[in-house]
């Protein structure tokens, strides 16, 4: 039994806070969501530079053969800083699901240009009757020729306002929640037929409702076989999920700090707010919901990485997250009751840390979607 | 320049090198304690300098272009890294030890012991003693001191005590192994109060004449301790008691009274705080004695407590005279005594192992209760989230304590984390209690407490033990009371953690 992080970890760990520090404080990231792009192309490029891209990739595909474990690192000090980069959505999910799924084409042609940072990717799975379901899938495609025909709504797709290529969910046969059917496709967001309603999310990322009418792809850029996407959908997704709850857990660790340190320094009644007992002992049980957020992302973050069989992995997934979700709720509402009015405005970061979480909540389904996906299981 | 050929191409017949299968292996392969440098141009992967135990002598060809890539990923963490002040001296490009850390893995051993404490469980436990557990029958004196002596005739009586003092001398990986084997089968551990409680302060601050004295028959459970703490007027703020020792010559005569002793009926022996000096500072005057319970003045009064069994007592002292020699350490020092006490490690603080037996047990009860519409409680929604909610915050609770396990075995003294896992597992004791209440429906409303006292032969009440879920469900609020209650607890978790 060891928790500690490797060296290596522990490189990275440290490589993404002192990024954090230095090229990351609250203000920057204001104005990096305030471009048109939403995020920075600079900081993309360094990410490459630093090797961050390469992290979900095997070393077989050239990659670092980062493991859930190494996500989880990262992600922790990303949630840290409120990164509003495509890192989940074009590295973790659009990356896994290319060299999980694609042949060696594909992955030849997109994997080293998504390590490099010249292609961003994004996600489209979910549409507005899906809900949580990623084998909810009506958007259609259909054979035609050499090419296939795609025609649907997507709904929250994250970084697709920021992607050159996105990985489309689609049915080729089947009812509307079978797992069987479920093929995804690459498509160059720049197609015809391709409409893209982009939004800034209440986090800060940029995300976008993709409309698909008639967009025609050759069979080619299917990734693997026809009806044969849903297990791989369902794991990436899984491993992504784990990724926001790892995340979830550095930013409540900065509510946590923030909060406590508000405290020493907030004067009311001519003391320290936190020398009062009612709020010392709101602070405890905010700490308290850390750790057990901590642990229990640690937890699914082994099983991952273990040759534990699917439906342990999901099991373990969905307890962590649906965990993770519950401290959400009442670290992100606490940190925000003890700071008071300061804390419902929109110049502090403790707000939007609240707003994170709760984005983060939310991302792959909510603690209650978790806790009843667990007792189904 | 090899390029698509075998990975490895040995020089010098590398034995070991052919045990390597695949790319990924030479960087789970323990490169520490050699200096790899990598040459590109030559595509060679040399091992420089021989080191004494490095397991890959010699040179060793490799097909370079997967690790080449790898490498230059690993040299952009070194170079960005050693651009900063903390890592300057990563010349090496190429030296990362690619093994896995994170992990809850037990090691050989710790897995050789763990079937070790469970054969010892399956063989040695009574079974009479399994059934009455099970079906929550409360353990007499007779059958605790018996289960206790068969421990320690394995050599198993006392996990926390060093060997000198004849106990196992484990790891704390060892004793949360064994505490969780115990807890899985519901044996009880060993009543605490002289084992963990007393004997630790004895060793520490007793006379050499004092440990002969007690520790053998504390482990050989031939003498059966209880606690003097608390007082009627001094609960969270222990410091505050009064009960009084005043020094007659060889003697100390001892007044007051002590409260919430627990098994004072069978105790031989209380370890009691008692006031020593009034005249400064609470926590000053305070000093640890050992009283024989068999003195004169002293009186036992039960306290029935709300599950109609009086398992604690309240103790009077009224002129009870207490050789001199029974104290511990100096005078006036034993509220620091008694501090080392109560932060003295305790294993199984959080309880999981009881916890997952216990929702076993309230998954296999929902199975067999009606719902009342046809169906059974494991298919009422609102049930089956309340399962699955426990069963969640059990794991968390329990990787929340393998982390606080994992620091102490490198060496960490336990700290204020303790206080999570007591209040986390204290009130999650009780939520399952509230399941059993929700689950026995009117099956807990006959109050027949004798029913759960060994021998009894009227009629029973209830279907199982259903009429038990009230019982525990009304005493089991002590858990977060007793101990340091956790409003107390949150306190040191703000203090000690948070600063505030």
């Amino acid at each position: 039994m060891d928790f500690s992080y490797s060296e290596e970890q522990q490189m990275l760990q440290e490589s993404v806070q002192k990024f954090v520090m230095q090229k990351y404080d609250f203000y920057t990231r204001g104005d990096i969501i305030k471009t048109e792009a939403g995020y920075s192309a600079e900081n993309w490029a360094m990410f490459a530079e630093l090797g961050w891209l390469t992290v979900p990739f095997t070393e077989e595909d050239g990659g670092f053969g980062g493991k859930a474990v190494d996500l989880m690192v990262m992600m922790e000090e990303f949630g840290k800083g409120m990164l509003v980069e495509p890192y989940l959505s074009c590295a973790i999910m659009g990356g896994t699901l290319i060299a999980d799924l694609g042949n060696e084409e594909q992955k030849g042609a997109l994997i080293p240009q998504i390590m490099e940072g010249a292609m961003i990717t994004a996600v489209a799975y979910a549409e507005q009757g899906s809900r949580f379901n990623s084998n909810n899938v009506s958007t259609s495609a259909v054979a035609s020729g050499d090419d296939v025909v795609l025609n649907g709504a997507k709904t929250a797709v994250l970084g697709a306002p920021n992607a050159q290529t996105i990985i489309v969910s689609a049915r080729e046969s089947g009812a509307a929640t079978d797992a069987d059917g479920i093929s995804l496709f690459l498509v160059d967001a720049n197609a015809a037929g391709v409409s893209i309603k982009a939004y800034t999310t209440i986090d800060g990322r940029k995300a976008g409702e993709v409309t698909l009418t008639d967009v025609r792809v050759p069979a080619t850029a299917r990734l693997g076989a026809a009806g044969g996407a849903a297990a791989v959908l369902g794991a990436v997704i899984d491993r992504a999920t784990l990724a926001v709850a790892a995340e979830a857990v550095g930013a409540m660790d900065s509510l946590l700090t923030k909060t406590v340190e508000y405290s020493k320094t907030r004067k009311q009644f001519g003391t320290a707010i936190g020398t009062f007992q009612a709020l010392q002992h709101r602070m405890a049980d905010m700490f308290i919901q850390c750790q057990l957020a901590r642990s229990i992302v640690v937890r699914a973050a082994m099983i991952l990485d273990s040759d534990e069989d699917a439906v342990s992995k999901a099991r373990a997934v969905s307890s962590a997250k649906s965990r993770v979700g519950k401290a959400i709720r009442k670290v992100g509402q606490e940190a925000v009751q003890i700071h008071g009015g300061i804390g419902v405005t929109d110049e502090l970061d403790v707000g939007h840390l609240f707003k994170r979480v709760t984005a983060l909540d939310l991302m792959f389904g909510n603690a209650e979607y978790h806790l009843q996906r667990f007792a189904s299981l | 320049m090899p390029s698509d050929g075998p990975i490895f191409e040995t020089m010098g017949g590398l034995s070991a090198a052919e045990k390597l299968s695949s790319k990924r292996s030479i960087f789970a392969y323990q490169l520490t304690p050699l200096v790899l440098v990598l040459n590109p141009e030559k595509a060679v992967l040399s091992a420089e300098d021989r080191v004494p135990g490095a397991r890959l002598p010699g040179r060793i060809e490799v097909n370079c272009e997967a690790i080449r890539r790898l490498c230059t990923i690993r040299a952009k963490f070194n170079v960005r890294l050693a651009n900063s002040h903390s890592y300057d001296t990563h010349t090496t490009l190429c030296h990362r030890n690619r093994r896995q850390t994170v992990n809850a893995d037990f090691t050989a051993e710790e897995l050789a012991f763990q079937a070790e404490v469970r054969e010892f469980l399956a063989n040695e436990f009574p079974a009479e003693l399994k059934q009455k557990v099970d079906k929550r029958i409360r353990l007499s004196k007779d059958e605790i001191v018996g289960w206790q002596k068969i421990l320690y005739k394995k050599g198993w009586m006392a996990p926390n005590w060093p060997k000198e003092y004849g106990g196992t001398g484990w790891t704390p990986t060892q004793k949360y192994i064994f505490s969780t084997e115990m807890g899985l089968v519901g044996a009880p551990e060993p009543t605490p109060f002289g084992v963990t409680m007393v004997a630790p302060v004895i060793m520490a601050y007793g006379t050499e004449e004092q440990k002969q004295r007690f520790l053998p028959d504390i482990l050989e459970s031939n003498v059966w301790w209880c606690q003097g703490y608390s007082e009627p007027n001094a609960g969270s703020d222990l410091a505050s008691l009064k009960t009084m020792a005043v020094r007659d010559g060889d003697d100390y005569i001892v007044n007051g009274n002590k409260t919430w002793n627990t098994y004072g009926q069978y105790a031989d022996w209380i370890f009691c705080l008692v006031r020593t000096d009034n005249s400064v500072k609470k926590q000053e005057g305070i000093s640890f004695l050992l009283i024989d319970m068999k003195s004169p003045g002293i009186t036992l009064k039960p306290i029935v407590l709300l599950d109609g069994h009086a398992e604690v007592n309240e103790v009077f002292f009224d002129d009870v005279r207490v050789p001199a020699a029974n104290l511990i350490g100096e005078e006036n020092k034993g509220w620091t005594y008694a501090k080392v006490l109560l932060t003295h490690e305790r294993t199984n603080i959080a309880g999981v192992p009881r916890g997952k037996r216990r929702l076993a047990s309230l998954k296999r009860i929902a199975a067999e209760t009606d719902d009342g519409f046809g169906g059974t409680m494991a298919d009422n929604a609102d049930f089956k989230a309340q399962l699955a909610e426990v069963e969640i915050e059990l794991q968390a609770l329990e990787y929340a304590e393998l982390r606080t396990l994992a620091a102490l075995s490198v060496g960490k003294a336990p700290g204020p984390e303790s206080s999570i896992l007591k209040i986390v597992g204290t009130e999650l004791a009780q939520k399952m209690d509230e399941m059993t209440v929700e689950l026995a429906g009117y099956n807990c409303l006959p109050f027949v407490p004798e029913q759960f006292e060994e021998g009894f032969e009227g009629e029973q009440m209830g279907p199982g033990s259903s009429a038990a879920a009230a019982l525990s469900y009304f005493n089991n609020r002590k858990l977060s009371i007793f101990g340091g209650s956790n409003e107390v607890q949150r306190n040191i978790i703000s203090k000690a953690v948070l600063g505030l």
